[in-house]
């Protein structure tokens, strides 16, 4: 009883000062973007009060011309290699789990490569194929690199959902005569759906925050996303600090907003009731 | 509606046989119930004829139609699974009409078929709901509706009472007796319940190790079990065995003596000859204590199991195995009496060395 107690404060102090480690820069960063510019020098980790409350880096932002073309194209990359890197990803894993054909114990293991080898070694070669196939310094490239990043884990983890879905559904909607493209997207994807919040959370996450492949493959203001955008407050001789934290606090509300949205399908669990 | 025949069927997973030699012939209307042990391969038999299994070798028709290479959907089949199956995501309705949208039939007949199999089976207020808000029973009920709507020439059910609790399972199969009656369809069911073999059936197919031990009406497995699996598979508690041998011929007679039995005799044939094993067959119910009948055994009860209606006595026999007799009315034995037993001679089954079954004449 005693031990029990014991381990359990043991956890709780544990996961505190994790999540305190965890959400502590984050609160800096929000914290200082309200502030005056010598209210973040003179008491970095005093909240905002009265006298130091200032919006100025938040009006600088706004003012600034292109921060919004840098939201709307780190949303488009985002959310349209999300959607590719869902649906590819699903299909790839209902067919590697439920079809044996020559080469798909083979084909498994290629893109399980992919979870192990960074996809940023390839940089020189995905710049040269770019540059070559006339994508440099376009979106499509951008989402093009990270359909190929977000696949590999995306395809682990659906498998392993997939194995779990009963297969006396997709053999009853065989017996009912339902095509195997419908049986996958109107039987089986349904079903997926707390897998599916969770790859896209995992997908959206790396993507959103990418500062590399930007930096690589983009080149003009019309291209840059956010995290690449908020470099230019970053001065050689003059660093702006007021813009830099309200623009890295503006971007994290959208991974906020979308996590709080797939966090109630993470935890839904659909398939109760389907079969006992 | 259809016949269903098969022939020579296999199936082999590498080196391991799981089906071999099957062969069957289901008549228009008949319902047919393959029982057998788990691993019996009654469930590969009839994923088979669904077409969710390929067979190694052999053939399957339903009707007149060859249907090895036809898909599931092909075949004109429906088929009942254990789980259940129903879409989680759909409601009673579309459950039930999801498949048909695929096979090309109108809406008005999709409703017409929908309201109809509803009625029979009692669904009219689930129509709206979702699987997750259903009882078992009901969602059974929704499962066997999905079936109906198709119209299939072949019912398939693979146990689907096993996931029912023992008053839903007694009242949905009789729910499914009065379906089969009311559709007059070929239906072939699949259980490990040899209660439910025994209610349901026309024909019982009796498998074992992936052979069909036996084909045969029900009451026919019962009074007349082709071989001691079936003997022993068939009735609950199960049959009673006894090895002995032929001691004797005398006047066309063989006098029949084992370890724990009594001398027995019976008319002595070819496969009774001098010096034969031979195993003796009696069933609980058909042991009377104290009432000297063709067989005779004697031994002591170690315990009693009461029903109710009946009793069922496990007593020790002179060669340390146990049998049961079933003891009506209210007087029963106590544990540690010691009992004679006997039974008449149309109620013994003799079994051959090899587990066959050996006719004798009772007149």
């Amino acid at each position: 009883m005693l031990k029990q107690r014991a381990q359990s404060v043991g956890v709780h102090v544990i996961l505190i000062a994790y999540s305190l480690l965890a959400v502590g820069p984050i609160l800096l960063v929000v914290m200082n973007s309200f502030k005056a510019r010598r209210a973040i020098f003179g008491a970095p980790l005093a909240p905002p009060n009265p006298t130091s409350f200032s919006l100025v880096g938040y009006a600088k932002v706004f003012n600034a011309s292109h921060v919004g073309t840098y939201f709307t194209n780190s949303l488009i990359v985002t959310l349209v290699s999300m959607g590719l890197v869902l649906l590819f990803g699903a299909m790839a894993a209902w067919a590697l789990t439920e079809y044996r054909f020559r080469g798909s114990t083979a084909l498994a293991l290629f893109l399980s490569i992919g979870i192990m080898v960074p996809i940023r070694l390839g940089s020189v070669a995905i710049l040269r194929m770019m540059r070559e196939a006339g994508l440099n310094d376009t979106l499509t490239a951008l989402i093009l690199v990270y359909v190929a990043q977000g696949l590999p884990l995306a395809i682990f983890i659906l498998s392993e959902f997939i194995q779990q879905i009963p297969k006396d559904l997709r053999d009853a909607a065989r017996c009912d005569g339902v095509p195997e493209t419908r049986i996958f997207f109107e039987v089986i994807a349904p079903l997926l759906r707390p897998a599916i919040a969770t790859v896209a959370i995992f997908t959206i996450v790396p993507i959103w925050n990418d500062l590399w492949f930007p930096l690589i493959l983009t080149s003009s203001d019309t291209t840059h996303t956010i995290t690449l955008g908020v470099q230019q407050f970053l001065g050689e001789y003059i660093t702006d600090w007021n813009s830099v934290l309200a623009a890295l606090s503006m971007a994290i509300l959208p991974i906020v907003a979308i996590y709080v949205i797939f966090s109630r399908q993470l935890i839904a669990g659909l398939t109760a009731g389907a079969v006992k | 509606m259809a016949t269903l025949s098969i022939k020579n069927l296999a199936k082999h997973y590498g080196e391991t046989r799981v089906l071999s030699g099957i062969e069957l012939a289901v008549e228009d209307g008949e319902f047919v119930v393959l029982v057998g042990p788990s691993g019996c391969g009654k469930s590969t038999l009839l994923r088979m004829i669904a077409g969710l299994d390929a067979p190694t070798l052999g053939d399957i028709s339903i009707g007149d139609r060859m249907v090895n290479g036809l898909a599931p959907a092909e075949r004109k089949i429906a088929m009942v699974f254990q789980s259940y199956a129903l879409y989680p995501h759909m409601n009673v309705r579309k459950n039930m009409t999801f498949g048909l949208k695929f096979t090309g039939v109108e809406r008005q007949e999709m409703d017409r078929r929908v309201a109809e199999a509803a009625r029979m089976l009692q669904l009219e207020p689930l129509l709206e709901r979702q699987p997750r808000d259903l009882s078992g029973g009901q969602r059974q009920r929704v499962a066997i509706g999905r079936a109906i709507v198709r119209e299939p020439d072949v019912f398939l059910f693979d146990e689907p009472l096993s996931n029912l609790d023992a008053a839903l399972r007694v009242s949905t199969r009789v729910e499914i007796a009065r379906l089969h009656r009311l559709l007059r369809a070929t239906m072939i069911y699949v259980t490990h319940d040899q209660i439910e073999a025994m209610t349901l059936a026309d024909r019982i197919v009796v498998m074992n190790q992936g052979r069909i031990e036996q084909v045969g009406k029900p009451l026919d497995l019962y009074y007349t079990p082709a071989n001691l699996f079936v003997a022993g598979f068939i009735g609950s508690p199960a049959m009673n065995f006894f090895k002995s041998k032929v001691e004797r011929i005398a006047d066309g007679r063989a006098h029949i003596a084992g370890p724990a039995v009594e001398t027995f005799v019976a008319p002595a044939s070819a496969a009774l000859g001098q010096g034969a094993s031979v195993t003796i067959g009696v069933r609980p119910e058909h042991l009377d204590i104290g009432a000297p009948g063709a067989f005779a055994a004697k031994g002591t009860v170690e315990l009693v199991e009461r029903l109710g209606e009946s009793s069922f006595a496990y007593i020790r026999r002179a060669d340390e195995q146990m049998m049961v007799a079933e003891v009506r009315g209210r007087q029963t034995p106590s544990a540690g009496d010691t009992l004679s037993l006997g039974a008449d001679l149309a109620d013994v089954h003799l079994f051959d060395e090899a587990g066959r079954r050996i006719e004798v004449a009772t007149a």
